[in-house]
C-alpha cells in the first residue's frame, strides 16, 4: 500500500516536472544573465549554465542609476493601482444591479457586458489613440488611466456579478426590511461577504493593467514617461545593441511586483483564471 | 365632472407603468459603467468601421473610399501573406495548447504532497507580463548566444548554430512554441478545474464495467468536460488571433514578413507610416472572428442561464 502510493507520488512529479520547467526555465536563465560579467555572457567558449567569473550586480546598477528604469516602475504601479481602485468600485456597483437588482433589460445589460469584455485591445488602439489626442491627452499618463478601465470593467463586473449571486439573499433582506437603503444593504451586508470576490477582481485588474502593452506602446512616446512594459522593451535597446545583462536583469525585476501578489494570493489567481480572466 | 371612480380607474394603470425604484437604483450603479464602455469601447469600435472606410493619414483631409482599403488589400501580397500567417498561427498555437492543456490538467489533477506549488509554478508564464517574458525567449533563440543551440550541440542534435528568429519556417515555429508557453496555464488551470467536478464514481463505475484508463477518458472525461472545452476555446481564439506582444518582441513580424499578423501589421502600418485607413480596415479583419465567437459565446451563456 505504502509503496504503491510513493510510486504514484513519484509519477505525479516525474510528470509534472518537464511542465514545471518549461514554465520556469525563461525566468532563471534571466536570472543567469542579469548576474554574470558581460566578458562571460558573451564567451561562447563557456557553458552557459555555469557562473564562473562571480557574480555581479553592475547590470542592476546601471539599470537603475544610468536609465529610466525607476520611473517606469513608479509609473506602472501609479497606473496600475489608481486604474484598478476606479476599475472595482464602477464594477462593484454595476454586478451588484446585475445580480440583484430586477429592472427591465437586465439580461441584455449583462450580455452588452461580456461583449466589451471580448473585444480585443489590438482592435481599439487605433481610434482609441485619436481620441486621446483629440482630448489633449497623448503622451500623458492620463491616457492610460482614462482607457484602462475599459478593459477592466467590464472583466472584474464580469467576476463580480458571478460572485455576488453565490451570495445568500436572505441576510440582505432583512436588512432591506429593517430600513436599509440598497445602497446601505450592498455597503454592510454585500460587501463584507463578497471580500473574497473583491480581492480576486482587484488582483487580476492591477495584473492586467500593470502588463498592458499596447496602449502604452501607442499613447507615450517620451522615456520618462512610459511604464515598464513598454520602456524595457523599446527603450533599454540602444539601436541594435542589446544590453542583454541588464535588459534580463529589468524585466525580471519588472515582473516581481505581479509574482509577489501572485504567490501571495494563489489561489485567488486560480479562481479568477477558471472565470475567464483572459489577457486583455 | 369625471367621478372619483374615474380618478381612481385611471390612476390604477399609470401606478402600474411607473418606474419602480429598484430600477432607478440599477441604472444608477449602472451608469458609470455604461458611460464608460460606450466612451472607450463602443465608440472607438465604431470609428475604427468608419476610420477603414476612408483613406485618412495621421493628418490632413480624409475622404470616403467605401470598402476600397478592405479590397485593395486582398490584393496585397503583404496582406495575404499576414492573413494567412494569423491563421495558421491561431490554428497552430490553439490545437497545441488544447492538447498540452489536457495533458497538463490531467497531471496536476495527480494527488502528491507540494501539487499546490507546483501548480503555481506552472501558472507563471500567465501571470508574468508577456512583453517582459518575451524578452527572455529573444535572448533565448539569439543567433549567436541561444542557450538552445548550446544544449542541443553539445548532444550532438545540431552541428551548427541555429538562427531560430531568422529562418521563416523556425521562426514561425518560435512564435507558436512561445505563444503557447503563455497561453497553456489558462487552458491547464480551466481543464483542471472541469476535471475535479466530475464524480468519481463514474469512473469507478467505468472501471467495474472493465474499461481501461483510455477508454475511460474518451468516453467519461472528454464528454463532461465538454462545456470547458468549448469557452476555453472561443476565448482562446479570439485573444491568439489578436495577439500582438508575442510577435512585436520576438520578430517584429520578419523575416520579411513571414511571422507579421494582423495586429502587428495594423500597428507597424498605423504608427510607423501613419496609413490610418489602411491599417484600421487590417486590424478588423479580425472583427468576423471576434463576431463568430462572440455569438456562440453568448449562445453557449444563455443555455448555461436556463438550466
Amino acid at each position: 500500500m505504502v509503496r504503491s502510493s510513493r510510486r504514484r507520488v513519484a509519477i505525479a512529479y516525474l510528470t509534472a516536472a518537464p511542465f514545471v520547467i518549461f514554465a520556469v526555465f525563461p525566468f532563471i536563465w534571466m536570472l543567469v544573465a542579469s548576474l554574470k560579467q558581460d566578458v562571460e555572457l558573451y564567451d561562447l567558449a563557456q557553458n552557459p549554465f555555469l557562473v564562473r567569473a562571480g557574480i555581479t550586480w553592475e547590470h542592476y546598477h546601471f539599470l537603475f542609476t544610468h536609465t529610466a528604469f525607476p520611473l517606469w516602475l513608479r509609473n506602472s504601479t501609479v497606473v496600475a493601482a489608481t486604474t484598478t481602485v476606479v476599475s472595482v468600485v464602477l464594477a462593484v456597483l454595476a454586478a451588484y444591479a446585475l445580480a440583484r437588482l430586477r429592472f427591465p433589460l437586465a439580461e441584455a445589460t449583462t450580455t452588452f457586458v461580456f461583449i466589451v469584455y471580448l473585444v480585443p485591445t489590438t482592435l481599439l488602439f487605433l481610434p482609441l489613440a485619436r481620441l486621446m489626442a483629440l482630448f489633449h491627452l497623448s503622451n500623458t499618463l492620463w491616457s492610460l488611466i482614462v482607457t484602462y478601465p475599459a478593459f477592466m470593467v467590464p472583466f472584474a463586473t464580469w467576476m463580480l456579478t458571478a460572485y455576488f449571486t453565490t451570495i445568500p439573499r436572505d441576510v440582505e433582506e432583512s436588512a432591506l426590511v429593517d430600513g436599509c437603503t440598497r445602497a446601505g444593504a450592498l455597503r454592510h451586508v454585500v460587501l463584507p461577504l463578497a471580500r473574497p470576490g473583491i480581492i480576486t477582481a482587484a488582483l487580476f485588474g492591477f495584473t492586467l493593467a500593470y502588463s498592458e502593452f499596447i496602449y502604452s506602446l501607442t499613447f507615450i512616446s517620451t522615456t520618462d514617461l512610459k511604464t515598464v512594459t513598454t520602456g524595457v522593451v523599446v527603450d533599454l535597446i540602444r539601436g541594435d545593441f542589446f544590453y542583454w545583462g541588464s535588459l534580463m536583469g529589468g524585466a525580471l525585476v519588472a515582473s516581481l511586483p505581479v509574482v509577489v501578489l501572485f504567490s501571495l494570493f494563489l489561489d485567488h489567481y486560480v479562481a479568477g483564471l477558471t472565470a475567464g480572466a483572459v489577457r486583455g | 365632472m369625471i367621478s372619483r371612480e374615474e380618478i381612481l380607474h385611471q390612476r390604477t394603470p399609470a401606478y402600474g407603468v411607473r418606474i419602480r425604484p429598484e430600477a432607478v437604483t440599477a441604472w444608477s450603479f449602472l451608469l458609470p459603467t455604461l458611460l464608460l464602455l460606450l466612451v472607450l469601447a463602443v465608440y472607438p469600435l465604431g470609428y475604427a468601421f468608419i476610420l477603414s472606410m476612408t483613406d485618412a493619414q495621421v493628418s490632413g483631409p480624409a475622404h470616403f473610399v467605401g470598402l476600397q482599403n478592405f479590397v485593395r488589400l486582398l490584393r496585397t501580397a503583404i496582406f495575404t501573406l499576414t492573413l494567412s500567417n494569423t491563421i495558421w498561427y491561431t490554428l497552430g498555437a490553439v490545437a497545441a495548447k488544447l492538447v498540452l492543456g489536457l495533458v497538463l490538467a490531467l497531471v496536476l489533477a495527480q494527488r502528491a504532497p507540494g501539487m499546490r506549488w507546483i501548480r503555481g509554478a506552472v501558472l507563471i508564464p500567465w501571470v508574468v507580463p508577456t512583453s517582459l517574458a518575451m524578452l527572455a525567449w529573444t535572448w533565448m533563440f539569439d543567433s549567436t548566444y541561444s542557450v538552445i543551440n548550446w544544449v542541443l550541440m553539445h548532444l550532438g542534435a545540431i552541428a551548427e548554430p541555429i538562427a531560430w528568429l531568422g529562418a521563416p519556417r523556425l521562426a514561425r515555429l518560435a512564435v507558436v512554441l512561445v505563444n503557447v508557453w503563455s497561453g497553456l496555464p489558462f487552458f491547464g488551470i480551466n481543464f483542471l478545474a472541469g476535471l475535479v467536478t466530475i464524480p468519481q464514481e463514474l469512473y469507478e463505475a467505468g472501471t467495474v464495467d472493465g474499461a481501461g484508463p483510455i477508454v475511460r477518458f474518451r468516453h467519461i472525461t472528454l464528454p463532461l468536460l465538454r462545456p470547458v472545452l468549448a469557452t476555453v476555446l472561443l476565448f482562446s481564439v479570439v485573444m491568439t488571433s489578436s495577439d500582438f506582444a508575442t510577435v512585436f518582441v520576438l520578430t517584429k513580424g520578419g523575416p520579411q514578413n513571414t511571422t507579421q499578423i494582423l495586429a502587428t501589421l495594423a500597428f507597424k502600418l498605423g504608427l510607423a507610416t501613419g496609413d490610418l485607413g489602411n491599417a484600421a480596415a487590417i486590424s478588423l479583419y479580425l472583427f468576423p472572428i471576434l463576431a463568430i465567437s462572440t455569438y456562440v459565446q453568448v449562445r453557449l451563456m444563455r443555455r448555461v442561464w436556463q438550466w
